[in-house]
């Protein structure tokens, strides 16, 4: 009898990880099965690997950023990978040079992946049309921060061992929120069924078409949820524009032990950090490692970063 | 110049509402002697120059309402004689400059530079507008009866608004004593600010801050009521919703005496061509849904929009290749004006004349010049193209000297062949 070889099918990856948009169920998995190879390793005493010795990852972050740069620097650097970060503020906007003339010039160093945050939406998808290597999207504007909505995808898996089936609500200021829209492709994609709820002034138009059911109360957003995943609200929002005040907002949005029982039992909460203690989550709930993720979120953030950064860096 | 007869025509002149196989004769002053069906083979004079259309389209030289120039100031962008090129190549015979420039057309001695431009290095007919508001800015407004006196035919802010409702008020209270044309951009500058494409899914999934319907709706809503008490000759140069439509058929309905115009990018494009961040769709008012395409080409049938307008806005490559929402608004379009229109004909959207009188007419009408027409004694500023050639636009190969066409490579069906100024061919297709 003729054995038969099982093989599957080379698993492809598209060049750039622009959004989640673009990805698709495939990828998005492979990334994530990716991660969890490098979840452990990361908890490990020797952390190094050499899978990217030789390539040159740039960090190139047109907006301030704490966590996801420090992320991506690290996961570049623990794969062997010589990093650069560059912070260009405001000081070359002022120069006059543009997204496209920085992108250029640092195209000349021949780096392997460039790794971009970028104010305005779309600005990556634009420098990945100019540039000969692989682009992650670090976060563009409101449109789309993939990494941190696999990496919040990672975490659930992690705790849950699943997302297909699991209710998951998004709450706060949602208009403003590219980590809501990625984690609305995200989750929607893996098959959770997602809820988001925010204030109408922070709502953003025709949401319900991206597939979540739209909330403006936590009493009826929260019903049954496994997941809470909370936003942060800019302060220059909370002073009259787009809200009357912090407390009244608290009053409503603010995620308290009470309104968490709306959810189920064994809900968690997530936030992507950073967190305004007191305004969009009360500050013991904030820290409760039972019911808190927001710790292994960061760490299994550098995993995601790493098997990202694995997978487009050829 | 010797007496021209044109014969086997196909003559469309809504202004005589005629649609006829025929010929017209210039006489040696460039004027439009005779018109009609007799006027063919048999009977022409030896001496006379004889141009056998053999059933091309003949039409009234195009006359543009909506044309951003560049002089002075963005000479780097378009001058009048790159536009006159892309205009005459197109059919458009006669424009109407928009005021904002720089400096910006709000004073007579600035009229008297583009009047002088324009006869020196423009091919074509230009109709100079200026501001509405001394610079632009809203709060004084301009000499209205001394600017018209220089020449200029109509006042608008371009690309901005009169916000205020008392200035709006005095402004119609004012231009209906002199009988001056009052062109109204639209938007409300609170409900736009910082925004870029037309608000629902597409804004939301591109993460763009996207432009309410209602920020062209309120300001119109708000001028016709004003013009119900300060009647004055009001047109609004630009719609993009369906709503706005809805609004405008409403008043005219009730008697109320105004004009309105389209964007030919506005109903031939919709909000899902923006797709991966395309610049060259970014333009004002911004492209919205396929629903509201399909009304603005409903509001044509039905009279409630009298203007097609090419909205002429070159902006060089440096303006355009960035983020989207820093991109500059606007795209190339007079050359492709009638050529894109004519896609309304052939998928079955409107009717052949329709659409001439909307770029011919109906524009001369509403700024009282007198273009737009065949009728006998009229200037011969003729237009003259194949229905049926196909095409693809090549940014390449079009005269404007900005290249942000918002209709890049699109496959068109029309072509213009010839086209005469004063009875002299300017513009002959090689």
């Amino acid at each position: 009898m003729a054995v038969i070889k099982k093989f599957s099918a080379v698993k492809k990856i598209q060049k750039h990880l622009l959004g989640i948009q673009n990805l698709s169920i495939d990828e998005a998995k492979l990334i994530l099965d990716e991660a969890k190879n490098f979840i452990k390793l990361n908890r490990s005493v020797s952390k190094k690997l050499d899978l990217l010795r030789g390539k040159t990852q740039i960090n190139l972050f047109f907006e301030p950023s704490t966590r996801t740069q420090s992320s991506f620097e690290l996961a570049g650097k623990r794969l062997g990978a010589d990093v650069m970060t560059m912070n260009v503020g405001n000081s070359s906007l002022k120069k006059g040079e543009t997204i496209l003339d920085t992108a250029m010039s640092l195209n000349a160093m021949h780096p392997d992946i460039i790794v971009v945050r970028h104010q305005d939406s779309g600005a990556p998808n634009l420098l990945s049309q100019k540039v000969n290597c692989a682009v992650i999207n670090a976060g563009d504007g409101l449109r789309e921060h993939p990494t941190q909505a696999l990496l919040d995808a990672l975490t659930i898996i992690n705790r849950k061992g699943r997302i297909e089936g699991l209710k998951i609500a998004i709450c706060g200021d949602i208009l403003h929120s590219r980590v809501a829209r990625s984690n609305m492709y995200l989750l929607n994609m893996l098959g959770a069924e997602v809820n988001v709820i925010a204030p109408k002034t922070l709502m953003p138009n025709s949401v319900n078409k991206l597939g979540v059911k739209r909330f403006t109360n936590m009493k009826e957003g929260l019903k049954s949820c496994d997941i809470v995943m909370m936003l942060r609200l800019q302060n220059e929002r909370m002073a009259g524009s787009f809200l009357p005040s912090k407390r009244e907002y608290y009053e409503y949005f603010g995620l308290t032990p009470d309104k968490l029982k709306f959810a189920k039992k064994d809900a968690l909460i997530m936030h992507p950090g950073p967190m305004n203690r007191g305004v969009e989550i009360d500050t013991k709930l904030a820290d409760d490692i039972n019911v808190s993720l927001v710790k292994e979120q960061v760490e299994l953030g550098v995993a995601v970063r790493m098997a990202c950064l694995k997978l487009y860096c050829k | 110049m010797k007496e021209k007869y044109f014969i086997n025509a196909r003559i469309i002149d809504p202004s005589q509402n005629l649609d006829e196989v025929g010929g017209i004769i210039v006489d040696p002053q460039g004027k439009i002697k005779a018109i009609g069906k007799n006027i063919k083979k048999g009977n022409i004079p030896a001496k006379a120059e004889k141009i056998d259309l053999k059933g091309k389209v003949l039409i009234p030289g195009i006359v543009d309402m909506k044309v951003f120039v560049g002089e002075p100031g963005f000479e780097y962008k378009e001058n009048f004689r790159t536009l006159s090129n892309a205009a005459l190549s197109g059919g458009v015979t006669s424009v109407v400059s928009m005021p904002n420039t720089s400096p910006v057309i709000d004073n007579v001695s600035m009229v008297d530079f583009i009047l002088r431009r324009g006869r020196d290095k423009a091919g074509i007919n230009i109709y100079p507008s200026a501001t509405l508001t001394r610079n632009m800015d809203g709060k004084l407004m301009t000499e209205f009866g001394l600017l018209s006196k220089k020449g200029i035919v109509g006042f608008t802010d371009a690309t901005k608004t009169v916000q205020n409702a008392e200035m709006m008020s005095r402004i119609m209270n004012y231009a209906s004593d002199l009988d001056v044309l009052v062109m109204q951009h639209p938007e409300d500058h609170e409900l736009s600010k910082n925004r870029c494409i037309s608000e629902g899914e597409v804004s939301t999934r591109l993460g763009l801050r996207g432009i309410p319907y209602i920020a062209e709706k309120i300001i119109i809503e708000r001028d016709l009521s004003l013009l119900e008490e300060y009647p004055c000759r009001y047109h609004i140069s630009q719609l993009s919703s369906a709503k706005s439509v809805e609004v405008i058929k409403k008043y005219k309905k009730n008697g109320l005496k105004f004009s309105a115009g389209v964007s030919i990018n506005n109903l031939s494009l919709n909000e899902n061509d923006i797709g991966d961040f395309k610049t060259f769709m970014k333009i004002s008012p911004p492209l919205r849904k396929e629903e509201d395409r399909k009304a603005l080409i409903q509001g044509i049938k039905d009279g409630s929009i009298d203007v097609i307008v090419s909205d002429h806005k070159p902006e060089d490559e440096e303006s355009k290749r960035l983020p989207f929402a820093q991109a500059a608004e606007g795209s190339i379009g007079i050359e492709t004006l009638l050529s894109l229109a004519l896609e309304l004909y052939h998928n079955g959207s409107l009717p052949l004349k329709k659409i001439v009188e909307t770029i011919t007419y109906n524009p001369a009408k509403i700024l009282k010049i007198n273009k737009g027409t065949l009728k006998k004694g009229s200037d011969a500023d003729l237009c003259i193209f194949d229905l049926d050639q196909p095409w693809q636009v090549d940014v390449s190969k079009l005269k404007s000297k900005s290249k942000n066409a918002a209709i890049e490579n699109r496959k068109l069906q029309g072509k213009v062949l010839m086209t005469y100024l004063k009875g002299e061919s300017v513009f002959s297709l090689q």
